[in-house]
């Protein structure tokens, strides 16, 4: 059977989900595997809790159908996790990504997801003000992501984060975007 | 072989880049979603100098087929995009590009029809125009969209056609995912699609001509209907041609119809667009089962594949046709095609006819196992092919 | 009597109003876009000199007054644009405006 994988990315609108879903699908790309990245499909609304989605398959991917059952979940705001059941449909060997302070077990605890499934956390945005000097945690949950998934290849990421960034800005900037993924990859704590 | 560029895209990326790579020399469009991004893109092409067309601005989609139908009339290779309420907004326009037969270019992003409001997948928008005489082709997945709009500039624009064709692509499923595709380089698709040379054209002043002109009583009208209709039917053949071509050319295969399994199958989907590969995936876990099931997805509508049709199904013990849109007579638009190209068989196939996926719906993977075990108790005689049905709704 | 969507979610085609028509009027009261915001309007009613711009400007509806004086914000509703906070003038009093928009949280124990 082909190995498929779905991510679901909750976020609100204008915090980089759709990006990052894009970015991790072309990274599968470059690995010369088939992927797909889809937004929520609808009006978008500035600070409304969005969806995004990611399939990453080693074989063609015929399905167009929504994602219900994600392997990975990853939560880019965490005041979403007040108001959106972001464990709805995961796995029960899944993972849940989230960007936060809170160490991983007190979240795992507070979230009362099943044992088998494993919760991590990063604090993308904490990591990105420093390094990358805005809050845009999207690329630094994506480190943490490869870390804890191994979904994509680390090193095809940075190569496609340089090339994107390398339209727009510097050296930099590069350098930035790269140290918040390796921070995020060395702190993000999993239970 | 054809050396290939594999990009990440969304399926509206696609046509937009198939467009200016076929160069049309008049574009006229007006926004809405989820068609919106194709001609945005299309525009910033425009802006940056990437491609030499002139950008028509409208206040409406009838302006915007009204320019089409005039530029087009003047000798201009022409495109535009819509969907749903834009589509149904140009209405009169359609029939009066078909009829002229002005082969412009138009790509649809299938969308539902209000009332109530919707913006989301659905087949209504193109089914409505399935009479206005333009010939009409589907998408299942943003390769074929962007194939498709190649293929589309040289059917349109060939002696023995002459008519618009509409390119239809799944609003938001196809339109605004990210899917891996393989693009080819401008000069292989300027070698495809040739240049335009218009006959008849307005702008010619040294043959001067007229168009858009009265045909009344004395029959003369029929005799104009007549004539579009042998180009339709005459258009099936270039058609294949032309998807031969380019499957030569791509090494993408293309046909009218494409079939899964059909070889041996028993039990068979028909469906259109997005919805066949959702098919396949659960036809491929059934045969894995041993069940001999397969999938006939229809990629031109327009003109209709009757015998194509009928010769793949002719042996099947029970076929479903799925319809993304309603027709409110004795079944959806697809349905009643074919059920009508299998009338002469002298067999009877049972058909069973779904609606589904209106405005959007999911069509989840159960739903398509709920149809071939469906198929699966008609063919061993154990159900009654029954009438219409509407697959997932409570 | 008001209308009772509680069970939209399983109603058959049978129980939807024909022609998607809403049988009342108000309900968007009911639609709560709280969860929309990222930052929540807080105000400090000493520094407030009641000028009411936050409310006249609010696309929301959601600055609550009451005998002519804003009491509070509507969070059910406040999808935290920060027009109010924008609008609010300095009180020279006290150097600074009233009202200022702040990170919203996250109510889970032990989270931030």
């Amino acid at each position: 059977m082909p190995k498929l994988t779905e991510i679901r990315w909750h976020a609100r609108a204008g915090q980089g989900a759709v990006t990052a879903a894009k970015v991790v699908a072309e990274t599968a790309l470059s690995a010369d595997q088939f992927m797909q990245a889809m937004p929520e499909y609808g009006p978008e609304r500035m600070g409304a809790p969005i969806k995004a989605f990611t399939r990453i398959c080693d074989e063609p991917i015929e399905i167009h159908n929504n994602i219900e059952f994600p392997d990975i979940v990853v939560v880019l705001d965490e005041s979403l996790l007040d108001i959106v059941d972001v464990t709805e449909g995961m796995k029960a060997d899944g993972t849940l990504i989230i960007n936060t302070c809170s160490p991983a077990a007190a979240v795992k605890q507070a979230l009362g997801v099943a044992e088998a499934q494993r919760v991590a956390c990063v604090d993308a945005s904490g990591i990105a003000l420093d390094t990358i000097k805005r809050d845009i945690p999207n690329t630094p949950i994506v480190g943490a992501m490869i870390e804890v998934t191994g979904v994509i290849d680390m090193e095809s990421f940075k190569g496609l984060l340089a090339k994107n960034l390398g339209k727009k800005f510097g050296q930099e900037m590069i350098d930035a975007n790269f140290a918040a993924v390796d921070r995020a990859a060395q702190e993000v704590t999993v239970a | 072989m054809l050396q290939q560029k594999t990009v990440a895209s969304t399926g509206n990326s696609l046509v937009a880049e198939a467009m200016r790579q076929c160069a049309p020399d008049v574009m006229a469009a007006y926004p809405i979603t989820p068609q919106t991004t194709i001609v945005e893109e299309y525009a910033k092409f425009v802006a940056d100098g990437r491609v030499h067309t002139e950008y028509v601005t409208v206040e409406s989609e009838h302006s915007a087929m009204s320019a089409c139908v005039g530029a087009s009339a003047a000798g201009a290779r022409v495109m535009t995009a819509t969907c749903s309420q834009g589509l149904a907004f140009m209405w009169e326009q359609l029939y009066i590009a078909a009829g002229l037969r002005l082969p412009i270019v138009m790509a649809n992003a299938n969308r539902a029809l209000a009332a109530p409001i919707n913006i989301h997948c659905d087949h209504s928008d193109v089914m409505g125009c399935r009479d206005s005489g333009w010939l009409i082709l589907f998408a299942e997945t943003a390769q074929e969209a962007y194939d498709n709009t190649i293929m589309a500039t040289r059917i349109a624009e060939h002696p023995d056609v002459l008519l618009p064709v509409m390119t239809c692509l799944d609003g938001f499923i196809t339109t605004h995912s990210i899917d891996r595709a393989q693009v080819m380089d401008d000069e292989t698709v300027k070698g495809f699609v040739g240049e335009y040379r218009a006959t008849n054209m307005l702008l010619d002043t040294d043959n001067p001509v007229s168009h858009g002109n009265f045909a009344g009583l004395g029959g003369t009208y029929f005799e104009f209907k007549k004539q579009h209709r042998q180009a339709m039917n005459g258009a099936l053949k270039v058609v294949k041609e032309v998807g031969a071509e380019f499957a030569e050319l791509s090494g993408r295969p293309f046909g009218v119809i494409e079939g899964w399994g059909m070889e041996d199958a028993e039990t068979a989907i028909v469906c259109i667009g997005s919805t066949a590969g959702n098919a396949r995936h659960v036809a491929r876990e059934l045969r894995a089962k041993g069940e001999k099931v397969g999938v006939l997805k229809v990629r031109c509508f327009r003109p209709f594949p009757a015998a194509d049709i009928a010769a793949a199904l002719k042996r099947l013990k029970a076929v479903a046709v799925l319809d993304r849109s309603e027709s409110f007579g004795e079944g959806g638009p697809l349905f009643l095609e074919v059920r009508s190209a299998l009338y002469d068989l002298e067999t009877r196939v049972p058909l069973v006819n779904y609606i589904y996926g209106l405005g959007g719906a999911d069509v989840r993977l159960e739903l398509i196992e709920r149809v071939f075990s469906d198929l699966s108790d008609i063919a061993a005689g154990n159900a009654a092919p029954g009438a219409l049905q509407y697959l997932g709704t409570r | 009597m008001k209308w009772d969507v509680s069970r939209v979610n399983e109603w058959t085609a049978d129980e939807f109003p024909r022609g998607a028509v809403i049988p009342e009027g108000g309900n968007s009261h009911d639609y709560v876009t709280g969860g929309w915001r990222s930052e929540r309007p807080v105000r400090d009613d000493e520094v407030c000199t009641q000028c009411l711009l936050c409310w006249i400007f609010c696309p929301d509806t959601s600055v609550v007054v009451r005998d002519e004086k804003v009491v509070g914000f509507d969070l059910d509703h406040c999808k935290g644009c920060g027009i109010c906070a924008n609008e609010c003038p300095t009180n020279p009093k006290f150097g600074r405006k009233a009202i200022e928009m702040v990170p919203e949280g996250c109510e889970l124990p032990g989270v931030k």
